[in-house]
């Protein structure tokens, strides 16, 4: 029996794709997590790692805490905060956007300080606002490199959103821990399958919006 | 009558400078167009007092600038930039002609003194209000890369709250006043050569039409051929426009060219001379500015004298065609003669023993190197020309290039010493002395 085998005879079975354990079910709680991690830790990392990026201050005190953040087991805190607050979503979601928030911070803190000085002398010496000098001279040209950290966390977090079976709760984790527990291989392989479907679909998302968000002459230019 | 105000003012402004008000006078008025000329008399004949135009524009009194590591960059600097005019700030690396311009608009702030814009202490409006009246240029142009042309033209009046149409027809307007093709709008800064970028940065700073315009080294980093053309552009839209410009630089050279009036600084940013770029070239203030100046400044400053007043003959010159007595009369006393063709254009120099009347071989001709235009070239162009022929003599033509004269090496020579004594300060008042760069 080889993987591919797994694979098809996974997604051929009707059973899997009705009911609460169904595939549908499962995917849209898979994505609702990732959302709502990749959200909140978007809604830390971005401003933080904008603002300090912009004055060039706090550097080092950020690449620490994200090393630091890096270090954690996933896992680890996940049971931790079991232990501490209960089973529920809070155990899933802190090790989700504990994950997430370095690369977002720390390549949204680079992408702004590697922009190019001078426009942004210019921008300065023309009468813009350091609030316009951020957001329409550093951003628009950060915007790749910072693209690519919320890509990476992103990632991140669709492949480790599986943890939430752990704590009882669903998403694509559930067969694959279930599939485990039960000797259900096809099960795994099929879980497994479809978290890396929606790892490559977030890439081709990014990839998309980094065609429609960034502008041609910072796309050519770099 | 306000011009000679002007003077006066822009005389306290040169303290170590030493020349005449009239000199001076005559030097500010000949940047200006002659309507702009005539605008400035009606205006200040008419209104009065309500609109300054030879007044001075920008004040920086007794500023110094220390960073907070110490280094004092600019030390107790006094300079009265008059409006309308180019002012150029020059002197060695390091020696806080940055730090001056970026005080003017608050980029920096000065540690002690004030710099006042018309009349008003700079630190009494909103920085980004004061900031907006001022066009900034720095030397990479420093484009938004992820604007097209157009809209980092129209930057400046979107800030100001204008309509995206009318910003970009502005733009448009703009691109065409500082030689950018109108086909180049959509691109992107990236998709430009570096002088066409250097032009958009200059677009973008005129775009709201302040009514100063503050350079960093604008065009350091073109080419030599590329920033002749951009400093003549820069010349001609200064006249077209008048504003008042303060020019950063540290090419002497391009100092002369520009400036109205030229601030020498000093390591250490203390002001080594202020003067017209003419005086500065006759009466370096110190060995420090003369060396600045270079070692041909006795030549550019002939740049300043109009050949004008050259003394051309016309009898040394013959036609192709010419017949053996012409040949004779004009031998009489020149030790060369120019050939022309019908159309009186120059062909070449010869021996007069050499020419064979009635058709002349023109193979046979010595080069006549380059020629002189009579009305418009500079005494340097003139002397230039002399050196070049191998005949020792200068070629004079008109504006269509027919020869009107040619004078010899001594004859160029006793001018400039005329034109010397006529004017030991400036390039002088009379004769061949107009103290504006001619070519
Ligand atoms: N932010 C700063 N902090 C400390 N010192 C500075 C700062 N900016 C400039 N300086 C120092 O002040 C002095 C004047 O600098 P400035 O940039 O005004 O010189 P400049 O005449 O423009 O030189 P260049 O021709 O090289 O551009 C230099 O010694 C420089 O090192
Ligand atoms: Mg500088």
């Amino acid at each position: 029996m080889n993987v591919l085998h797994f694979i098809t005879s996974f997604f051929t079975d009707g059973a899997h794709w009705s009911g609460y354990d169904g595939i549908p079910t499962r995917l849209l709680e898979h994505l609702q997590y990732s959302l709502e991690a990749l959200g909140l830790a978007a809604l830390i990392g971005l401003p933080v790692g904008l603002v300090t990026g912009h004055y060039g201050k706090g550097g080092n005190t950020l690449t620490l805490i994200a090393t630091a953040a890096r270090a954690l087991p996933t896992f680890g805190l996940l049971v931790l905060i079991v232990i501490i607050a209960g089973f529920g979503m809070l155990p899933v979601m802190i090790p989700l956007v504990v994950l997430a928030v370095p690369p977002i911070l720390v390549t949204t803190y680079e992408a702004v300080r590697s922009v190019d000085r001078s426009p942004v002398d210019a921008a300065r010496g023309i009468g813009m606002s350091e609030t316009r000098i951020l957001l329409q001279a550093e951003l628009p040209v950060a915007l790749p490199l910072i693209l690519g950290g919320l890509r990476s966390a992103a990632i991140q977090i669709v492949s480790t959103a599986t943890i939430a079976a752990y704590v009882g709760l669903g998403g694509l984790g559930r067969y694959i821990v279930d599939g485990l527990y039960q000797h259900d291989y096809e099960k795994v392989v099929g879980g497994a399958t479809l978290v890396a479907a929606m790892a490559l679909t977030t890439l081709g998302i990014f990839w998309a919006l980094g065609r429609v968000a960034v502008s041609p002459g910072v796309r050519r230019a770099g | 009558m306000r011009i000679s105000g002007l003077t006066g003012q822009a005389q306290r402004a040169g303290i170590e400078a030493r020349h005449t008000p009239a000199a001076r006078l005559k030097h500010n008025r000949s940047r200006l167009s002659p309507q702009q000329s005539e605008l400035g008399w009606s205006r200040a004949g008419g209104n009065g007092q309500t609109r300054r135009v030879f007044g001075v524009l920008i004040r920086i009194d007794s500023v110094t600038k220390r960073y907070p590591d110490g280094t004092v960059a600019v030390d107790r600097l006094s300079l009265e930039i008059p409006d309308r005019a180019i002012t150029v700030l020059v002197g060695p690396s390091g020696c806080g002609k940055t730090t001056t311009l970026r005080m003017i608009n608050r980029m920096v702030e000065p540690s002690e003194g004030t710099i006042w814009i018309d009349g008003q202490d700079s630190r009494r409006q909103p920085v980004n209000t004061l900031r907006r009246s001022m066009g900034y240029v720095i030397q990479n142009a420093g484009l938004f890369q992820h604007r097209t042309i157009v809209d980092n033209i129209a930057t400046v009046p979107r800030l100001l709250g204008w309509s995206k149409d009318r910003a970009r027809s502005r733009a448009r307007e703009l691109m065409e006043r500082v030689g950018l093709d109108a086909s180049l709008a959509r691109r992107y800064p990236y998709q430009l050569s570096g002088g066409q970028q250097q032009r958009v940065g200059v677009a973008r700073a005129l775009a709201a039409d302040p009514p100063v315009l503050l350079m960093d080294e604008p065009f350091s980093a073109v080419d030599p051929v590329v920033r002749k053309g951009l400093q003549d552009e820069l010349l001609r839209i200064q006249d077209e426009l008048g504003k008042t410009i303060v020019f950063v630089t540290h090419d002497i050279d391009e100092a002369v060219k520009l400036g109205t009036m030229v601030a020498v600084l000093r390591t250490g940013g203390r002001l080594a001379q202020y003067a017209p770029p003419a005086d500065l070239l006759s009466n370096p203030a110190d060995a420090f500015v003369e060396d600045f100046l270079g070692a041909d400044r006795g030549i550019r400053r002939l740049s300043f004298f109009s050949a004008a007043g050259l003394d051309l003959l016309t009898a040394p010159i013959v036609a192709v065609d010419a017949t053996a007595e012409q040949i004779a009369r004009a031998a009489q006393g020149a030790p060369y003669l120019l050939v022309t063709g019908i159309d009186g254009k120059p062909l070449g120099w010869s021996e007069p023993g050499a020419l064979t009347a009635g058709s002349v071989d023109t193979g046979r001709l010595l080069s006549y190197g380059r020629p002189f235009v009579a009305g418009e070239d500079s005494l340097r162009s003139a002397l230039d020309c002399a050196v070049l022929s191998p005949a020792g003599w200068a070629v004079a033509v008109d504006g269509e290039g027919r020869a009107t004269g040619v004078i010899s090496q001594t004859a160029i020579a006793e001018a400039i010493r005329g034109a010397h004594e006529a004017a030991p300060g400036v390039g002088g008042t009379t004769g061949a002395g107009e103290p504006k760069a001619l070519r």
